[in-house]
């Protein structure tokens, strides 16, 4: 009963807030500056290598 | 080097099937182990006929034939499984279609879970293994990682779903809705898992694109989500080595809150965060358009895992749980409903400014319907988590049209516009066979889901009416055969409903054959070289 107990109220106290923190700092982050311009290359990533891999590295654009 | 440790393996795996096989105390688990013994001797044979042989360099193509199979298999099981729902759902109308000469095998009670796995784990598990290998690819740019770790990923889902279909027949099941397989398949469930976790992750970390695109954060929760749901909620015992019964480790409300942690993010994370992998993919891809709002779809992922998690206990309204327990899994249900619609809105939107693609595209239709039962089914479930509607729709056939519009309208639909969108490509093709055929489907399976919905949510409310009701004196007025007698007509239709979806299923299996049979060869960028 001890360890349930104790499990009980860590996870309605502390860890609650914890976890809450994380989401609500994650949502903040989404949100950052400088972040649509990663957003917007990164929606718009799934229009390329459609039929093979790309043959070198990442920071080379497709023609 | 590696053939001959291959070929030890399978060896040792054949012998002991046999031996198991001989030695076995019951029926299913004699069976079982003649398949494992057949499936590992035929691995052997196909082992050491291509042992040695010169291996390619691949890494600058795709690895597309898994993806092939992968939507061979989801057609095939989907059509299995869609059969096997007709056919209960009519015994249900008509119980005396459960035959005296096929009792014990081929009854409601066994069919049942023969159905529910088909569907969840044999169409939407092609569907989802299909899908992953094609996204994690495509959007990492990347071969998928392992060599032919592919194939026995698929080869291996192919065979746990054999195992786990003859064992229910003949009668090896764990009693647990939706994780029904017994011990010695929940093992190898577990080993071909971790080698899906494996063959996607290790593409995830030879990817050649700077991010990760966000259909692979879904796809990837659903694997390490369903892998830690998996081995909690089958720990067990089995009671001989040469048997398929076990003793589950849990016992009383505690086995039936795991169960239902497991059962509900079963649906949360099989059935919701992987299919949505998909929508982040092949909609905007099908649409030619980037999704609405990335963001959004950070959000939505992360809320979806935060929340999903706890919504469990409304499985377990008014039973032995505390009553804390249940009221939280009634809160984060209720909660759930908002990042549910963030991911509707955001998958519906991505067709902002081209809309018009509904008219002329039914695979966009596909998409969209799919997307449309989606957020249906996602405000009906936090509905039907309130205590006092749960107290009205628990244990009734609400519960069934629920789950059915989830799963024949998103999980379903969605499946299917992916097929439609992958097939041509994936053998080439430079268009699908018929439209026209792609929009009858279309409309056979909407009818058909608007059949099964409507008429569950008849009986379901009709039936929870009756057992709640009682005369002036108290005395309840219904005996359950009363319900079951009002019943029949709703159940007709539901049938009717099944079999409308089923035929568009077969529609769908005819015109992609005949896309792939023919329609002409594309010209792809193999044959031409691009203006660089």
């Amino acid at each position: 009963m001890e360890t349930y107990s104790f499990l009980r109220n860590l996870a309605d106290s502390w860890f609650l807030l914890a976890m809450m923190l994380g989401f609500l700092g994650l949502c903040v982050w989404a949100f950052r500056p400088g972040s649509r311009k990663t957003h917007d290359e990164l929606a718009n990533s799934i229009f390329r290598n459609d039929d093979r891999p790309a043959e070198a590295n990442p920071a080379k654009k497709e023609a | 080097m590696w053939d001959y440790f291959k070929l030890i393996g399978l060896g040792l795996v054949a012998v002991l099937a046999a031996i198991a096989a001989n030695y076995a105390r019951d029926l299913a688990y004699q069976v079982n182990a003649i398949t494992m013994m057949l499936a590992a001797g035929i691995a052997f044979l196909y082992v050491l006929r291509t042992a040695g042989d010169p291996r390619p360099n691949l890494q600058h193509e795709y690895f597309d034939g898994v993806i092939r199979a992968g939507a061979i298999a989801t057609a095939f099981w989907g059509v299995v499984g869609f059969l096997v729902g007709v056919v209960i759902a009519t015994q249900l109308a008509f119980p005396q279609l459960n035959f005296e000469f096929l009792q014990g095998y081929g009854n409601f009670g066994r069919l049942r879970p023969l159905h529910t796995s088909a569907v969840v784990f044999a169409f939407g598990g092609n569907a989802l293994i299909m899908s992953s290998f094609y996204i994690v690819q495509r959007t990492s740019a990347a071969r998928l990682f392992g060599g032919s770790l592919g194939w026995f990923v698929f080869w291996g889902w192919q065979l746990v779903i054999v195992l786990a279909a003859t064992g229910y027949v003949l009668g090896a099941t764990q009693g647990k809705e939706y994780a029904e397989p017994v011990w010695y398949v929940d093992i190898l469930i577990t080993v071909v898992w971790v080698a899906f976790l494996i063959a996607f992750m290790g593409t995830l970390f030879k990817r050649k694109e700077p991010h990760i695109y966000v259909a692979n954060w879904f796809l990837l929760s659903m694997i390490l989500t369903v892998a830690m749901l998996h081995l909690v909620n089958n720990a067990a015992i089995p009671v001989s080595i040469f048997g398929s019964a076990q003793v589950q480790l849990y016992a009383g409300v505690q086995d039936a809150m795991v169960q239902w942690w497991y059962g509900h993010n079963a649906v949360g994370f099989f059935l919701t965060a992987g299919f949505l992998g998909m929508m982040y993919y092949f909609v905007p891809k099908q649409a030619e358009r980037p999704v609405y709002s990335y963001k959004l779809s950070i959000i939505h992922f992360w809320a979806l895992i935060f929340l999903y998690i706890w919504a469990g206990p409304h499985h377990l309204h008014y039973t032995a749980l505390p009553d804390w327990a249940s009221t939280l899994g009634m809160v984060f249900s209720v909660i759930l409903w908002m990042p549910s619609w963030g991911g509707m809105i955001n998958g519906l939107m991505t067709l902002s400014g081209a809309w018009d693609k509904l008219r002329t595209d039914p695979i966009i239709r596909m998409m969209v319907v799919s997307i449309g039962f989606y957020g249906m089914s996602t405000f009906e479930g936090p509905m039907m988590s309130i205590k006092a509607v749960n107290s009205l729709s628990h244990y009734t056939d609400w519960t069934i049209g629920h789950v059915h519009s989830g799963a024949l309208g998103w999980n379903g639909m969605i499946t299917f516009g992916v097929l439609y969108y992958l097939v041509p490509r994936l053998w080439n093709r430079e268009r699908l066979y018929s439209l026209s055929l792609v929009s009858w489907h279309f409309w056979l399976a909407t009818i058909g889901i608007v059949l099964y919905a409507s008429s569950m949510w008849v009986t379901g409310i009709m039936e929870g009416l009756m057992w709640r009701e009682v005369d002036a004196n108290g005395f309840l007025v219904n005996a359950f055969a009363d319900t079951v007698k009002a019943k029949f007509p709703m159940y007709v239709v539901r049938a009717l409903g099944g079999g409308l979806f089923l035929t568009g299923a077969l529609i769908m299996c005819y015109n992609l054959w005949m896309t792939v049979r023919a329609q002409p060869q594309r010209v792809t960028r193999h044959s031409a070289v691009p203006a660089e």
